[in-house]
Order: C-alpha cells, then sequence, then structure tokens
C-alpha cells in the first residue's frame, strides 16, 4: 500500500498551483458547483478534483463554504447547480445514504456520536449490508446473530486501535470531545471508504489528543484510503496534508502543496483580509481553548 | 425543583375562584310566529309510530326561520298513488304529526294551493318520499325560502360567504398573531393556546353573566385578565422549564398536558353546555350595498382590524416591538448584545395572551361561549400562522384571513354538481391546505427558507 | 364510602377492555415515537381507519367480517404510505401539526351527514361484531371480588390481552435487533445514520407503518369490544391520553405502553369512582356546592392533565424509565 502512496504523492509533483487544477487520479471530480442562501453565494466554485491514495486539506477562513462544499458532496445538501462525480458516477441528486454506500463518507463539524448508544452500539451500527437491519429478518435473532458477531468483532478491533476499547460499553454521550471525534471516525471506518470526508476533526480536541488523532488520519491513508478535511489548524494542516485546496468567500483561490500554499499571496490574503474585518475567528479561537481546557479538567478529574 | 409549584398552583386557584360564581343561565327570545287563518292552534305529536313535518320558511337563511301555518298535508302509503293514511293542516308552529301503522315507505305531498301568499317551495317538488324506521316520531321537511338564496344566486352566497370568511380569518389573526409572537420568541409549539382564546371568551362571559357588567366592559376586563394570566403562566411555568434547559418537544407535551388541565377546568366551572352573553345576541342585520352585515359584525371588524394595525406598527416602530423581532431571530445573539431576553419574553407573553383573548371576547360576541371554543379553534389557528410562516408576524396575518376564507367559501364553491368540500364539515378544507403548505413550502408562503448546516 | 367499589372499578378498567385498547394504541406510539422519534400526533385516525375499514367492508359493502378485518389492516398500511411519502420529511413539529391535522380530517369525514350512507353519519355504525360475538367461548361473566367482567367483556379481555402479548413480543423482538438499533439511532441524529449508508426514509417509513397497524388494530379492537364504530370516539384527544399513558410507563421500554394504560385507567377509574362516591347520596362527603356529581366525573381529567405536565417536567422518562437512554429533548 506504501507504494501506492508514494505514487499518487510523487504524481501530484507534476500538478500546476492552479485553482481547480486536474489530477491525474481523481477520486471526485466536480464541475460548476454553486449554492446559495437567500442572496448569499455560500458555495461558488468552478472546477475541483481530488487525487486518490492521499490527504487533501480544505481550508480558508470562516464562511468561506468549506462545509457547505461538504454538504453538497455528500447529498446532505442540494445545489442551485452544478455536477460531480465519484470514481466516475455521477452523484447530483444522490441522497447522502447512497453516497456513503458508495464508498464516501463524512463525519461532521460538530460530533454526531448517538449518545444514547453504547460505544460498541454505535460502532455496530456503521456496519453495512446488514441482514439485521431488514425488517423482515429482524425479529429472527437466528438470521443475523453470526453477521452481529463478525461485525462486533470488526469493531472490537477498529475500537482497541483508536484506543476506545476501555470505553466500550460507556454511552457515547459520556465520552469527551476528542473521544468523540475518534469514535465517529472508528464508525465511518465500519462502512469501509474509499473516501473519507473529516470535516475539522481537531476543533474542540485536547492538544494531547491531538498527535494521536494526526496519527490515525495518516493511518487512513496508509491503509489506501482517501482523505479529504476540513481544517482550521494550520499546524495540522502543514503537517499531514499532501494536497492543499484553498477556499475564499464561496470559490477556490489557491491549490498546492502546503509549502506552496503556505507562501502563496492569494491565500495570505484570504486569511489576513479576514482576520482584518472581524474578530470572529479569534473568538472561536477562544472558545476552542475554553473548551480544551475544560476537557482537559474533566479527564484529570476522571 | 426549579419549577414555582406554588406560582402555579395560585394561578390555577386564582382561575378556579374566579370561574366559580358563574352559573349557567342562558337566555333564549322566542320569536312570535305570524298567526294564519283557519289553522290549528296545535297539532299534539302523535303518540306510536308518526310522521311528523314541521314547515319553516327559511327566508333564504336571512333572520329567523318562521313557522308557515295553514298547509295541508296528506300521507300516502308507498306511492304517490297509494293508499291514504291521513291528512292534516299545519299548526302555528308550522307542524303536522299523522300517525302511521309501520315501517316502510311514505309518500307525503303538501297541497301548493294552500300555501299562504308570498310562500313557495324552494325545490318545487310537492312530495316527498320517506323511510319511516323509527318506533316513535320520523321526521321530514318540505324546503321552503331556502331556494330563495340558492336562485339569487352564487354571487350572492359568495359574498357572504367571503364576508364570513374575512371576519372568521379577522378573528383567527388575532390567536394567530399570538401563537407566532409565542413560537417566534420561545420555539414553543404551544398545544393549549385554544385554551387561551377559551380563556377570553369564558371571563367575558364570567364579568357579564356572573356580575352583571355590561359586555364591553367584561370584554376589555377579559383582555387584561389574559394578559396577566400570560404573564404569570410564563413566570411560573414556561420561564422556569426555559431555564432548566427542558427541550423543545418535552415543552410540547407540557403544553398538551396544560391544555387538558386548562379545558377540564372550564368545563369544571363553567359546564357543558353552550352559553350567550347578555347583551348583542341576534342582532338583525342591515344591507350595505352587496353586502349585509349586523352592527356586532362592524364592531368586530373594527376592533381586530384596529388591534392587528396597533400591534404591526408597534413592532415596526417601538423599542419593544424591535426587541421581539430581534429574539425571535436570534436568541442568543440578542441576549449576547445586552437584551434582556427574559424581560422581552415576557412583554411577548403578556401581548400574546392578550390577542388571544381579545380573539376569545370577539368570538364570545359573534357566536356563543362553550368551554371547547377555542380548542375547536386551534387547528384553524394552527393553519393560519403555518400557511403564512411559523413565527413571521405578516405571514400569521395573511395565513389566518386565507384561511378564514377558506373555510368559509370552500363550501360554496361548486364543480361539476358536486360540493368538493361537504357544508357541514367545512373545517376540512382549511385542514387540507395546512397539510399541502406544510408539504409543499413548510417555511409559509411569506417565510424564508431556512439556512441547514 | 365503599372503598370495595372503588377498588373493583380501578382494576377492573386497568384489566378492562378500554386499557387493552390504549395499551394496544401507546404499542404503536411507542415505535413512533418512542423509538424512532416520530411525533405523531394521529394514532386517532389510525385507529379510525382501522375501525371503519372493518365496519364499512362488513355492514356497507356486505363483505365477510375476516375480509372486512384485512381490509381494515390494509387501509391502515395505505393511510401510512399516504400520510409518510410526504409528511416524514418534515421537522418534528410540522410532522405533528400535519398527523393531527389529517386525523381530524378523517374524523369529520367519516362523521359528515353528507356521507352518512357509507359511514352511517355522526352515529356512526352497527352489525358488525356479530362473528366476533359469535366466538365468545365464555358462558358467564366473571366476578372475584377486586375485579368482574361480563360474559362480553370477558371475551374481549382474553382477546386483547392475546393481542398484547404477542405485540410486545414483536416490539422486543424487533427492538433488540439491528433494525431497531437504527431507530433508536434515528430518534436521536438522522444525519449521523444516512452518513453511515441508511436509508432513514425508508426506516421511518417501516416505523410508521408499524406503528400505524398497531393504531389500526386498537381502533379495531375498540370498536369490537362495544359492537358499534362512532367517529367522535377517534378525536385528538384519544391521542393525547394515548401518549399521556405512554409517558407514564415510560417511552422506548417494551413494557411501558403496556404498564402505562393500565396504570391510567387505573387512576382515571379509580379517581371517578372515588369522587362520584364522595359527590353522591344523601348525605355527600363533598358537599355539592363544592362539586355537583357531574363536576365529579371531570376532576380525573383535571389531575390527568397537571399529571401530564409534572411527568414531563420531573420525570419525562417516565416511571420506569432509564433517563440515560431516552431522548425526549432536541428537535
Amino acid at each position: 500500500m506504501a507504494a501506492d502512496v508514494s505514487t499518487a504523492r510523487a504524481a501530484l509533483e507534476g500538478v500546476p498551483r492552479e485553482p481547480g487544477a486536474p489530477k491525474p487520479d481523481p477520486i471526485v471530480k466536480g464541475s460548476n458547483i454553486t449554492r446559495t442562501f437567500g442572496g448569499l453565494t455560500a458555495v461558488d466554485v468552478d472546477h475541483i478534483e481530488v487525487q486518490r491514495g492521499v490527504i487533501t486539506a480544505l481550508i480558508g477562513p470562516n464562511g468561506a463554504g468549506k462545509t457547505t462544499l461538504f454538504n453538497l458532496l455528500t447529498g446532505f445538501d442540494e445545489p442551485d447547480q452544478g455536477e460531480w462525480d465519484f470514481n466516475g458516477t455521477s452523484l447530483g441528486k444522490v441522497p447522502a445514504y447512497k453516497v456513503a454506500r458508495l464508498g464516501m463518507v463524512r463525519t461532521f463539524q460538530l460530533t454526531k456520536v448517538l449518545s444514547k448508544l453504547t460505544v460498541i452500539e454505535n460502532m455496530r451500527l456503521g456496519a453495512t449490508g446488514q441482514r439485521g437491519e431488514k425488517f423482515f429478518s429482524a425479529a429472527f435473532k437466528s438470521l443475523w446473530s453470526a453477521q452481529e458477531d463478525d461485525n462486533t468483532k470488526r469493531a472490537d478491533g477498529l475500537l482497541e486501535r483508536f484506543k476506545l476499547d476501555a470505553k466500550r460499553e460507556d454511552f457515547a454521550g459520556s465520552l469527551s470531545g476528542g473521544q468523540r471525534k475518534l469514535l465517529e471516525m472508528a464508525r465511518a471506518l465500519m462502512v469501509d471508504p474509499e473516501l473519507i470526508m473529516l470535516d475539522e476533526p481537531m476543533a474542540g480536541v485536547n492538544p494531547a489528543l491531538k498527535q494521536s488523532l494526526l496519527g490515525h488520519v495518516k493511518s487512513l491513508r496508509d491503509e489506501g484510503r482517501t482523505v479529504l478535511f476540513v481544517e482550521h489548524d494550520m499546524d495540522m494542516v502543514r503537517d499531514i496534508s499532501d494536497w492543499v485546496i484553498v477556499m475564499a468567500q464561496g470559490k477556490i483561490v489557491a491549490e498546492g502543496t502546503p509549502q506552496s500554499v503556505m507562501a502563496d499571496q492569494r491565500v495570505i490574503d484570504a486569511y489576513l483580509g479576514a482576520h482584518h474585518d472581524t474578530d470572529i475567528t479569534e473568538v472561536d479561537i477562544a472558545e476552542i481553548e475554553a473548551e480544551a481546557d475544560a476537557e482537559l479538567d474533566e479527564e484529570t478529574r476522571e | 425543583m426549579h419549577l414555582r409549584p406554588a406560582t402555579l398552583l395560585t394561578a390555577i386557584l386564582a382561575g378556579l375562584i374566579l370561574l366559580a360564581p358563574v352559573t349557567a343561565n342562558a337566555a333564549t327570545t322566542p320569536t312570535p310566529s305570524p298567526t294564519a287563518t283557519g289553522a290549528p292552534e296545535a297539532n299534539p305529536i302523535v303518540d306510536g309510530q308518526n310522521i311528523t313535518v314541521t314547515l319553516k320558511d327559511l327566508k333564504g337563511g336571512k333572520g329567523e326561520a318562521v313557522p308557515v301555518p295553514g298547509v295541508s298535508l296528506t300521507v300516502l302509503k308507498d306511492s304517490k298513488t297509494g293508499e291514504e293514511i291521513g291528512t292534516q293542516v299545519t299548526d302555528q308552529a308550522g307542524r303536522v304529526s299523522i300517525a302511521i301503522p309501520g315501517n316502510g315507505v311514505y309518500v307525503i305531498t303538501l297541497d301548493k294551493d294552500t300555501l299562504p301568499e308570498g310562500v313557495e317551495l324552494s325545490g318545487g317538488e310537492s312530495d316527498l318520499t320517506i323511510t319511516a324506521r323509527l318506533g316513535g316520531s320520523n321526521f321530514a321537511t318540505f324546503p321552503i325560502g331556502a331556494a330563495v338564496a340558492d336562485k339569487v344566486a352564487f354571487t350572492e352566497k359568495l359574498t357572504n360567504s367571503i364576508v364570513a370568511g374575512l371576519k372568521k380569518g379577522l378573528i383567527i389573526a388575532l390567536a394567530a398573531l399570538g401563537l407566532s409572537l409565542i413560537f417566534g420568541t420561545t420555539g414553543l409549539t404551544n398545544f393549549a393556546h385554544g385554551e387561551l382564546i377559551t380563556f377570553g371568551a369564558i371571563i367575558t362571559y364570567m364579568f357579564n353573566r356572573g356580575f352583571g357588567m355590561p359586555v364591553l366592559a367584561a370584554g376589555v376586563l377579559a383582555i387584561v385578565v389574559s394578559a396577566a394570566f400570560g404573564w404569570a403562566q410564563d413566570r411560573g411555568l414556561w420561564r422556569p422549564l426555559r431555564s432548566r434547559g427542558t427541550g423543545l418537544i418535552a415543552m410540547m407535551i407540557v403544553s398538551i398536558g396544560l391544555a387538558l388541565l386548562m379545558r377540564s377546568i372550564f368545563q369544571y366551572t363553567f359546564g357543558s353546555s353552550t352559553q350567550t352573553l347578555t347583551q348583542y345576541v341576534a342582532q338583525p342585520r342591515t344591507d350595505y350595498g352587496p353586502v349585509s352585515l349586523s352592527d356586532k359584525e362592524i364592531a368586530i371588524f373594527g376592533i381586530s382590524i384596529v388591534a392587528i394595525v396597533i400591534v404591526c406598527i408597534g413592532m415596526m416602530t417601538t423599542r419593544l416591538g424591535k426587541a421581539m423581532r430581534a429574539v425571535s431571530d436570534n436568541p442568543a445573539l440578542s441576549a449576547s448584545s445586552g437584551l434582556r431576553v427574559d424581560g422581552v419574553i415576557s412583554a411577548v407573553w403578556i401581548l400574546g395572551t392578550a390577542l388571544t383573548g381579545l380573539a376569545g371576547v370577539l368570538l364570545a360576541i359573534n357566536d356563543q361561549v362553550n368551554f371547547q371554543m377555542g380548542f375547536k379553534l386551534l387547528l384553524l389557528v394552527f393553519a393560519g400562522v403555518t400557511l403564512g410562516g411559523l413565527g413571521t408576524i405578516w405571514g400569521a396575518l395573511v395565513g389566518s384571513i386565507v384561511i378564514g376564507l377558506i373555510v368559509e367559501v370552500a363550501p360554496v364553491i361548486e364543480l361539476w354538481g358536486v360540493h368538493p368540500v361537504p357544508a357541514s364539515i367545512k373545517d376540512v378544507g382549511a385542514l387540507v391546505v395546512l397539510i399541502l403548505i406544510l408539504l409543499v413550502r413548510p417555511q409559509g408562503i411569506l417565510g424564508r427558507a431556512q439556512r441547514i448546516g | 364510602m365503599d372503598i370495595g367499589t372503588i377498588v373493583d372499578a380501578a382494576f377492573s378498567a386497568a384489566l378492562g377492555p378500554q386499557a387493552i385498547v390504549f395499551a394496544i394504541a401507546a404499542i404503536g406510539l411507542n415505535v413512533h415515537f418512542g423509538y424512532t422519534g416520530l411525533l405523531n400526533f394521529g394514532q386517532a385516525g389510525f385507529m379510525a381507519v382501522g375501525a371503519f375499514g372493518l365496519a364499512v367492508s362488513v355492514v356497507t359493502w356486505d363483505l365477510p367480517f375476516w375480509l372486512g378485518l384485512v381490509i381494515a389492516m390494509f387501509a391502515t398500511v395505505v393511510l401510512a404510505l399516504v400520510l409518510g411519502v410526504p409528511t416524514l420529511r418534515l421537522r418534528a413539529d410540522y410532522l405533528a401539526i400535519a398527523t393531527i391535522a389529517s386525523s381530524e380530517i378523517l374524523r369529520l369525514v367519516f362523521g359528515a351527514v353528507e356521507f352518512k350512507e357509507t359511514f352511517g353519519g355522526s352515529n356512526g355504525l352497527t352489525g358488525f361484531a356479530r362473528t366476533y360475538q359469535s366466538l365468545n367461548p365464555y358462558d358467564g361473566g366473571l366476578d372475584i371480588g377486586v375485579v368482574s367482567f361480563s360474559r362480553n367483556d370477558l371475551w374481549s379481555i382474553t382477546v386483547g390481552w392475546s393481542i398484547v402479548a404477542l405485540g410486545c413480543l414483536l416490539i422486543w423482538a424487533l427492538m433488540r435487533s439491528p433494525w431497531g438499533r437504527v431507530l433508536r439511532s434515528i430518534r436521536e441524529d438522522e444525519d449521523a445514520v444516512r452518513s453511515l449508508g441508511k436509508n432513514v426514509f425508508a426506516y421511518k417509513m417501516q416505523a410508521l407503518v408499524l406503528g400505524g397497524i398497531f393504531g389500526g388494530l386498537a381502533g379495531v379492537f375498540h370498536v369490537l369490544k362495544q359492537a358499534s364504530a362512532v367517529p367522535t370516539d377517534f378525536n385528538t384527544t384519544f391521542t393525547f391520553y394515548a401518549y399521556a399513558a405512554l409517558l407514564m410507563g415510560g417511552a422506548a421500554r417494551v413494557l411501558g405502553p403496556v404498564v402505562g394504560s393500565v396504570l391510567f385507567w387505573f387512576l382515571i377509574a379509580g379517581l371517578g369512582s372515588f369522587f362520584s362516591q364522595a359527590t353522591g347520596g344523601t348525605d355527600p362527603l363533598i358537599p355539592a356546592s363544592i362539586m355537583t356529581d357531574t363536576q365529579a366525573s371531570l376532576v380525573r381529567f383535571i389531575v390527568l392533565g397537571l399529571g401530564l405536565m409534572l411527568l414531563m417536567i420531573l420525570r419525562p422518562q417516565g416511571i420506569f424509565g432509564d433517563r440515560r437512554e431516552i431522548a425526549i429533548d432536541g428537535r
């Protein structure tokens, strides 16, 4: 697998550092995607391609339309216009659950763990093709118990990998913010996706957990999956991404390797512009820090 | 427990005590019937199996129906040419009662020549076939005077129903404004809102019948009491629930409990029967061009329009109004920008329940008072608010008037000889519209689509 | 004051046919609201369709009883589909209003004088229960002191509790399965479930149909036990009472709706009997100036309304529920 990663990364070397640049082996391709809310244009993307087998970061100031683009690509929102495909399958108007079944699974900015279910039940829910989820076979345990055991085994393996095995029987609602992010990621892996889309995996995670989360994201790529993630944390972007796409005001303004993007004047403008105009980002940072502190307190108490 | 049970209990007890002295005492004025020569004084209803017919001139639905005495009616077995069972002339109450030998088909024929001057059968048919199944009286009737309206036509029926619809719509709008204000600021889908309408009506009745006040004074007091009740309800129940973070669905179910509680208390204290106020009960209508209105109807139009206009202007111009709209748009932001959200919500409850109480007062004057009058209107209020867009003031207003019109006008509409909305269940039309709106445009005709995620 | 009569009334009602109607309807609501989070306020509509499906088939169309039963169940499924296709995509409070409106439409249409030929108008229909009654194997009623039932009631409670037992067994089997897990997950966060590749709409529809079938069964049983189908029985208040029963017993518990319905009727009948005795007779315990006997019959509904409020505020998980597992908050 590692060979695939290096070839994929190597292939990116020849890609022009331009917005909407074509990739040698794209897993996702989209054109002319727009979405407006009232009079406000949230997303207006001319062209986007995501390279297979690498980690791509989607960055941009608040309100750049990153999450909206995520919602559109995964079928959680409908665009005004636009077309995109995944592995050559066109996904316009395809409902979210079918997108997930095709192998394109996302997580959420505000984690959506099912807090009234236990951790292991959360994991089992992720498994696909369950006979026991069909109405007419559900009432007869013998029809699905063997498959359920297999899924549980797989889930336990993932829990161990994400260091959540100690929390197996706890209600997911009792987990800390970072653990929730881990659980959501592990649960998404139960679907066995080809492309995993992480919406701000580091938001609200305390610094102690960050390193291990970074490791987990890299391991996703190393086992052959494609990762697309939205992030504000520049250190993380620099640290793990192979390619960076920058959005501002709904448009893609720059693309390139992390080093080239960080040096790009358009990116600096986009970010500084946002920082100059509002102090919302600062509020956000303060909030995230406060959250992390609270979490640390909680964990030391335990 | 954060809830103040004492406050709640006091409010309920106060309600009970206030209502206790009300005693049922309905007043109905019998209408004197014109005497006709040759008509018997009274035809008693025959003991045993019989056919009883009462002839009344419906006067096209305007004013009271008047009995038609002195008309000769004959009952025949099986068909018009069958065996004659009996003949009788209608009495002063317009009634005949003829004994029949048993179950079966009977034909009643009416002698048109004996009809008084100017009175005509509406359908034109002078005989009627009925099947007697009941052991006692089998009732039948000939339509008289109803056809006048039928012939006078669709346009007049339409105008009358439009006027009735506007009136209903305005009353719904008052209650809907209240509901919409409260929903907008607190997110509460209040199933007890219908009972707030009833509350206004019953308090009016209490001051009017119980303490002998004129209806107008009683109505004004009822609005004040409604407003006070709204304030107390928010302070004693909803605010504590909000502050302990109760979910919206849980609050919705609490409001269902409150609705059951209030309705039962109304029934307990007020009784199950329908009562009238002392004044403005049956008023004659005057013709104004194409429409005819009674004085109280004109007053209802005037009062509701003035109230709505004042509220709308107030919401647009005053500080409090702007604060209410701000909280409605974004409570968290309003709170962080220094607005006293709880104070604004208190004001919203006071204003909302006062408007809803006013709706109850007007409804009591227009119709009568009953312990479930508001409950019966609740779905129409929901329909009005939803149609216009939940939480928007103009929406609630326009939506309610449209709903009022649909309720009254829909039964008049006839397509290919069929009434799509039967007159006996005229609310159905509005409820169908409610569902359709929820499906097609849940943000309402005037609402904006919300941003998701 | 005769304590024996009060106890008899309370126990007879708690185990009697009316409590069974509530239990079956509330099992359906438990599937809708308790497990899936669907705020169906139109359970009375499902009952009405079941009830009139049977009554119209047998009385108006002259079809055999058993075929009538099949038609009744089929009609409730059709109602669930017709209602579900458009409304299941709505927000919780919109769904509540849409379902309440549709159940009112059904009640009004069934009671309309214009459709008297088919549905019997406000008096409803009778004469469809003969087959049901002729199957009654009992010779007489039952009176063992604390409870007493007539011969007809004895047959109805035999049939009714059997339906309840089978229903609970089915719900238990379904809710421990992965299918039940998907429903409970939808109740909490449908987007999360969607993101894992589950067709949320299909699951909600299955839940709506399943719960609706229980509603239809409750309606059929209701009209069979009293041998007449009257439109006003299926008003919105019934749905609210069934919710009260469900919440009392605990939503999202297999036995919650059953325990709740039994408790509900125990309290309603017990309070009714107590206040009727307290105000009846020549020298009533409560003088008529404070409470007449008509008013006495209303006290229980006042208590019920207050009880539902306090229950929701103090113990939203019901008397036996586990707070960590039930989510009656959020949108």
